[in-house]
């Protein structure tokens, strides 16, 4: 039983007292965000990453995970309480928490979403320790190829799931990829696209980027829509849910975790995604259907099991392979680059404790998220009711040090604000942010297994698809852009996400 | 010919001008290279001459399928908001935190649809009070406190 010796080896790091402190740290801070509509994990996130070059890495990366999955439990409170989710992945979740709470049912509705919430926590830390290792081996055997293979598969994936026109995605990440390659070319040394400016030399700040697509476009365009919120706060009832209610969402809470799992698992996937999944397999199989919409418990249990098992088994391609599958998982890139970390499946070998360490704080911090939280509630409710034009100056001035405190130079500030000016173009042109942000990560690394793949082979683009794990890579993103492209299909994806509005 | 699809339309001169211009640099100032050995050029050009490509099947479908209009532009949040950002970093060095996070504060609250100079000047105080102490103090973020005119007066 190695795993037994590997998750010993991980709550010894992980139970240290500054660890803990960090992991509490963390999942406070990803519950008041999730909690605030508006300010997502992905601009916190990058507002702490210059911060967290002062901390160890593992403290580091403990703390910024539990920003993420904490993130997906305030999002829910929000959901239910206000009908506004806190988080994009809590958008299912107003469909019937927010009838639940019209009920009186607020209490059960919450606690319903904190025990999916914990258990699925549970399920999928289990599922990362025990899949992540053999996939680490199989990926410590790749070569430039199938390195170059699996990010194109990636990339695919990332545009299959993301909204609206496939044409859009597609070019999004197309420019997220040359939007990489800002700065000096490791190969010949020379400088591309820099302009003179010698800001640009080391190429363009991710969080830069990450700051401006969705911070500063969130902001400004959250600012247009007028109209106040209203808090539904005036009787959240007693918490616990009956008898009958445990009936009704232990189901649910089971199958909304592994399909959860799975869609994680995905690049391009995730929590929002999982939840979608969840609710609509839920729809679909449930005795109570007709209460779907209606303050059905089972679609609070389901989609909130579903986000955060998503939330978690999503570091499994970040932690065997190096590949981020969302744009949070990018920005954890990004801490461990900031530590001097290459992120790949050398991570798990040369630092165990990091890699078990990170794993044992999830379950430690999904267990401090229910503990807390229920009785927390109250104050997360009281936060619901700062306006928005108090938060929006203090979210700028924490981005704005942030993205200073950078290289210490005006300039990264600069380009912050002409990202957000192309994210708010891109808001109104309805060209997501998410693929470019992956593709931007991914342009270098592609790039450069790109180039040394085709330096072995002596120019034959045929190498991709001589090998067999390459190949497999390649014929399965072939496959998904062909089954997108095919008219039924596509009409089913649009419906999945017009549901959502 | 009429545009029936305005989005799709702005989204391909959007990308055929990144595209276009991205690729066009890097063929004039760097080295293609051959598929062995690629130059710095080679995979921008072909990355930017598919995103031109994707760019124009976007334009020439917008007058065939029909869409949606572009959803107005609202400049007053955009401007305030943007402007903000930038007095912030260009007047942090000669103005110090406390004076840059007041333009910061204050420009970008204009931006807003509401803005009451009380609430505006309570918020701005509380915001320097964390800062200072969080990011300077605590973390040790090498920023200057206090505009550079007054430095001596203000040691803490």
């Amino acid at each position: 039983m190695e795993i037994l010796g590997n998750l010993a080896l991980g709550f010894g790091v992980a139970l240290s007292p500054f660890n803990l402190l960090m992991c509490l740290v963390g999942v406070m801070l990803g519950t008041l965000i999730g909690v605030l509509p508006g300010v997502g994990p992905v601009a916190t996130i990058a507002m702490l990453l210059p911060i967290t070059f002062n901390l160890n890495p593992i403290a580091a990366l403990i703390m910024l995970a539990g920003i993420y999955y904490g993130a997906q439990y305030g999002g829910s409170t929000t959901a239910i309480l206000v009908n506004l989710p806190g988080e994009s992945s809590s958008v299912v979740t107003c469909l019937d928490g927010y009838q639940m709470a019209r009920q009186g049912r607020a209490g059960p509705a919450l606690a319903t979403a904190a025990i999916g919430s914990f258990f699925a926590g549970c399920v999928a830390t289990l599922i990362v320790a025990m899949f992540a290792p053999p996939l680490a081996e199989v990926a410590l055997k790749f070569g430039p190829s199938e390195y170059f293979s699996l990010m194109v598969l990636g990339l695919v994936a990332a545009v299959v799931l993301a909204h609206g026109s496939l044409i859009k995605a597609i070019a999004m990440v197309i420019l997220g990829l040359m939007l990489g390659l800002v700065g000096t070319d490791v190969n010949s040394g020379v400088l591309r696209f820099a302009f003179g400016v010698s800001e640009l030399a080391d190429g363009i700040g991710f969080v830069t980027v990450a700051m401006g697509m969705f911070g500063l476009a969130e902001i400004i365009a959250n600012l247009e829509q007028k109209g106040h919120r209203e808090v539904f706060t005036s009787k959240v009832g007693k918490l616990m849910p009956s008898k009958e209610d445990w009936k009704r969402i232990w189901g649910p809470i089971l199958r909304g975790t592994f399909l959860g799992s799975a869609l994680g698992i995905l690049p391009g996937g995730g929590a929002l995604l999982a939840s979608f999944g969840a609710y609509t397999l839920e729809k679909k199989v449930s005795k109570n259907s007709h209460m779907f919409g209606k303050g059905a418990i089972e679609g609070v249990a389901a989609p909130e099991a579903a986000n955060n098992a998503g939330a978690q088994t999503s570091f499994i391609p970040l932690l065997t392979l190096g590949i981020p599958s969302n744009a949070v998982m990018a920005l954890m890139i990004g801490a461990m680059m900031i530590q001097g970390i290459a992120p790949g499946p050398q991570v798990m070998t040369e630092r165990p404790q990091l890699f078990w360490g990170m794993i044992a704080s999830m379950w430690l911090g999904n267990l401090m998220l229910v503990v807390l939280n229920l009785p927390l509630i109250g104050m997360w409710i009281k936060l619901l009711t700062v306006p928005y034009r108090i938060l929006f100056p203090s979210i700028l001035v924490f981005m704005s040090i942030g993205v200073f405190s950078l290289s210490n130079n005006p300039f990264d500030v600069l380009l912050m604000a002409m990202f957000g000016l192309l994210g708010y173009v891109c808001v109104k042109l309805e060209c997501e942010p998410a693929p470019l942000i992956l593709g931007f990560i991914l342009g270098p690394l592609m790039e450069e297994n790109l180039r040394r793949a085709m330096l072995l082979s002596r120019g034959d683009p045929l190498v991709f698809f001589q090998k067999p794990i390459s190949a497999s890579f390649l014929i399965v993103s072939i496959i998904l852009l062909v089954i997108i492209a095919l008219p039924n299909l596509r009409k089913k994806r649009e419906e999945v996400f017009v549901a959502e509005l | 010919m009429v545009i029936r699809s305005p989005k799709d339309f702005w989204a391909g001169v959007m990308f055929i001008a990144f595209g276009a211009g991205m690729a066009a640099i890097a063929l004039k100032n760097y080295q293609m290279g051959s598929a062995v050995r690629m130059g710095p050029a080679y995979f921008p050009v072909v990355l930017g001459g598919i995103l031109a490509v994707l760019g124009l099947v976007l334009l020439l479908r917008s007058f065939v399928l029909k869409g949606v209009k572009v959803p107005q532009f609202h400049f007053r949040p955009l401007l305030f908001i943007l402007a903000a950002c930038l007095a912030f970093a260009y007047t942090l060095k000669p103005l110090g935190l406390i004076g840059a996070t007041l333009l910061l504060v204050f420009i970008s609250a204009y931006g807003g649809d509401e803005f009451k100079w009380k609430e505006v000047a309570i918020l701005y105080v509380v915001l320097i009070i964390f800062s200072v102490l969080v990011f300077v103090k605590g973390l040790t973020l090498p920023f200057p406190i206090c505009p550079e005119v007054i430095e001596d007066f203000c040691r803490f």
